[in-house]
């Protein structure tokens, strides 16, 4: 009798122990749960269309291969992600190879914690925008915060990675996930006020 | 009271909710007298939403069909080594 009550969870441990066993069709069903996330993952990361079906391939490859090395003590998706994070940050690495890329830079929360644009919100107003526009919207904002942060919001926010599995994916301290996360929320808040801010409306309008 | 600043630094465990409740109280407290906090607080906690509410998009059909074919030789070639 599986010891588990939930359903997920038995099947993809029963997914897993087929697939180490080399059922490639259980594999695939496993790509299958995980594949947009991992491309979307990537494609935060490396920012290319290229790099982001590289980093898809490896990163399914990698753990088709190393399948025996899966402890089973984390999540699946704890697991993979963290090779789909590797090998993004190689491919970040290696494209910008004449620059450093500061993915290890000390973090402070001075300065631009500062907030510049304060504004209201509409209650929804996400639903301003189609779908299509609204994730361009967003994917856009990430794409404009440095590596050191996008990476840490991506994990955390996007993929809702803990901040623990965040720090051991990019092996740096829960600390400074922590700093990072703050800095990127609030940059991010700051990008989207532009478009998700009460029309001819401040903040003092009404007070 | 809390300053602007030290509210902005425990901003990302208020809305994780991982504060006392002590500190939970002064944040609180910021919050009702500081509009410009308030602003900051309730747009962060948004644009966190709006994002968790995104679904992932669907890859499109040629990288998967490649992904696929790379698994299936990658399968090949290990039931060889055997």
């Amino acid at each position: 009798m599986p010891a588990t009550t939930e359903a997920g969870v038995f099947d993809e441990s029963e997914l897993v122990a087929k697939a180490r066993e080399g059922d490639l069709e259980a594999f695939n069903a496993l790509v299958g749960r995980y594949e947009r996330k991992i491309y979307r993952l990537a494609k935060h990361i490396t920012q290319n269309d290229e790099d982001a079906e590289d980093v898809l391939q490896e990163t399914f490859l990698k753990a088709y291969e190393h399948l025996g090395d899966f402890q089973g003590q984390s999540k699946f998706y704890t697991w993979i992600v963290r090779i789909g994070v590797n090998e993004s940050l190689m491919k970040l690495r290696k494209r910008k190879s004449d620059r450093t890329v500061p993915l290890d830079e000390p973090v402070d929360t001075g300065e631009d914690t500062v907030a510049r644009e304060i504004a209201v919100w509409d209650e929804n107003p996400e639903q301003r925008y189609s779908r299509e526009e609204l994730g361009k919207i967003l994917d856009e904002a990430v794409d404009t915060l440095r590596p050191a942060f996008r990476t840490v919001f991506v994990l955390r926010d996007i993929e809702e990675l803990s901040t623990e599995e965040t720090a051991e994916a990019l092996n740096i301290s829960v600390p400074a996930v922590k700093s990072r996360l703050l800095r990127a929320r609030l940059q991010l808040r700051e990008k989207l006020t532009r478009f998700f801010k009460r029309k001819g409306d401040d903040v003092f309008a009404y007070l | 009271m809390l300053t602007c600043k030290e509210f902005l630094v425990e901003l990302n465990e208020y809305l994780d909710d991982t504060v006392d409740v002590e500190l939970r109280r002064r944040l609180e407290t910021h919050v009702t007298e500081c509009p410009n906090c308030w602003v900051i607080c309730d747009t962060t906690k948004k644009t966190i939403q709006i994002y968790k509410g995104m679904q992932p998009q669907v890859i499109p059909g040629d990288v998967q069909a490649r992904l696929l074919k790379a698994l299936e030789r990658k399968a090949a070639a290990l039931r060889q080594k055997v």
